[in-house]
């Protein structure tokens, strides 16, 4: 992924800026914070992650369980449906695929879900081969609960919608069934890069 | 094509749609179809930093209302009222 960069080293001139930034988008300055709802503080000890629908069995991880997964450090570029872009943002999370590992599954599709109820659709496809985390840390700090902590989903080559705020666990499904935007006008697949906000797009 | 004569097509409810979607929105009564709390419009909790706007009772937080603006088209959805009370 060309807007995944890896050691990422600083200010990029502005050409190259532009060069990342999907039609429609403008580079935010800060981090805009979205939210649909009140922000959940879930604490650590009553946290979990959760692998569960169409499984051989369910999976889940307490937070001490998961901190103990192996985590990378991942640079990406963000692209916000309201039309905000941030480039070389710099995260720390586990790789789904590490999650979804020994998993047996005829899926296709996972619903991600969330404290407070949200839930967003991918395709599985989209969320292994290192493009999808569950962020924990952000710029070096422990994720904020404004930016979805303690972790997030984080799938940076699709809409910041799909990266789900607050995730708590991933249901693998046979069928692609509407999250919470989705059910209500936004596309089944979110690419930044063709411009897929809408149903129809 | 032969239609019923007591079952009408959309367009027959055109001017009833009109008036009740033109009155004052926020002193309407919103029943939650979750908890069952009755509030007026007006006093909901709104979040508009986000995707689209975002309506939630304010007793119990389930969302009532989800409006999206896209280009050319918006998109409501009121699954989470049970019942509106409009004022003439
Ligand atoms: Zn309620």
């Amino acid at each position: 992924m060309a807007f995944i960069s890896r050691g990422f080293k600083g200010r990029r001139s502005s050409a190259a800026d532009s060069s990342r930034l999907p039609p429609g988008q403008y580079l935010a300055t800060g981090f805009p914070v979205l939210s649909a709802g009140p922000t959940p503080h879930t604490p650590l000890e009553k946290w979990s992650f959760t692998i569960t629908g169409e499984v051989d069995q369910d999976r889940t991880w307490t937070w001490a369980e998961f901190q103990a997964l192996p985590a990378e450090d991942i640079t990406a570029d963000i692209h916000c449906v309201t039309k905000w872009s941030k480039l070389g943002t710099r995260w720390t999370g586990v790789p789904v695929s590490a999650l979804l590992e020994g998993v047996e599954s005829a899926a296709d599709y996972v619903t991600a879900f969330s404290d407070g109820g949200y839930t967003t659709n991918l395709p599985l496809e989209d969320l292994v081969d290192g493009k999808a985390w569950v962020a924990f840390r952000y710029d070096g700090q422990p994720l904020d609960p404004e930016h979805g902590g303690p972790a997030r989903l984080l799938v940076p080559h699709l809409y910041l919608w799909k990266s789900a705020k607050w995730v708590r666990g991933l249901r693998l499904t046979l069928d692609d069934r509407p999250g919470f935007w989705e059910s209500n006008g936004y596309n089944m697949y979110g690419d930044p890069w063709r411009e897929q906000r809408y149903w129809g797009d | 094509m032969k239609q019923s004569d007591l079952k009408l097509d959309g367009n027959a409810i055109a001017g009833v749609l009109g008036e009740i979607f033109a009155v004052e929105m926020t002193v309407a009564e919103g029943t939650c179809a979750g908890c069952g709390n009755v509030a007026p419009m007006g006093a909901v909790d709104v979040y508009v930093n986000a995707p689209g706007i975002v309506v939630r009772c304010s007793a119990c937080t389930q969302v009532l209302m989800t409006i999206v603006r896209g280009r050319d088209r918006t998109w409501l959805d009121l699954s989470g009222v049970r019942r509106l009370e409009l004022r003439s």
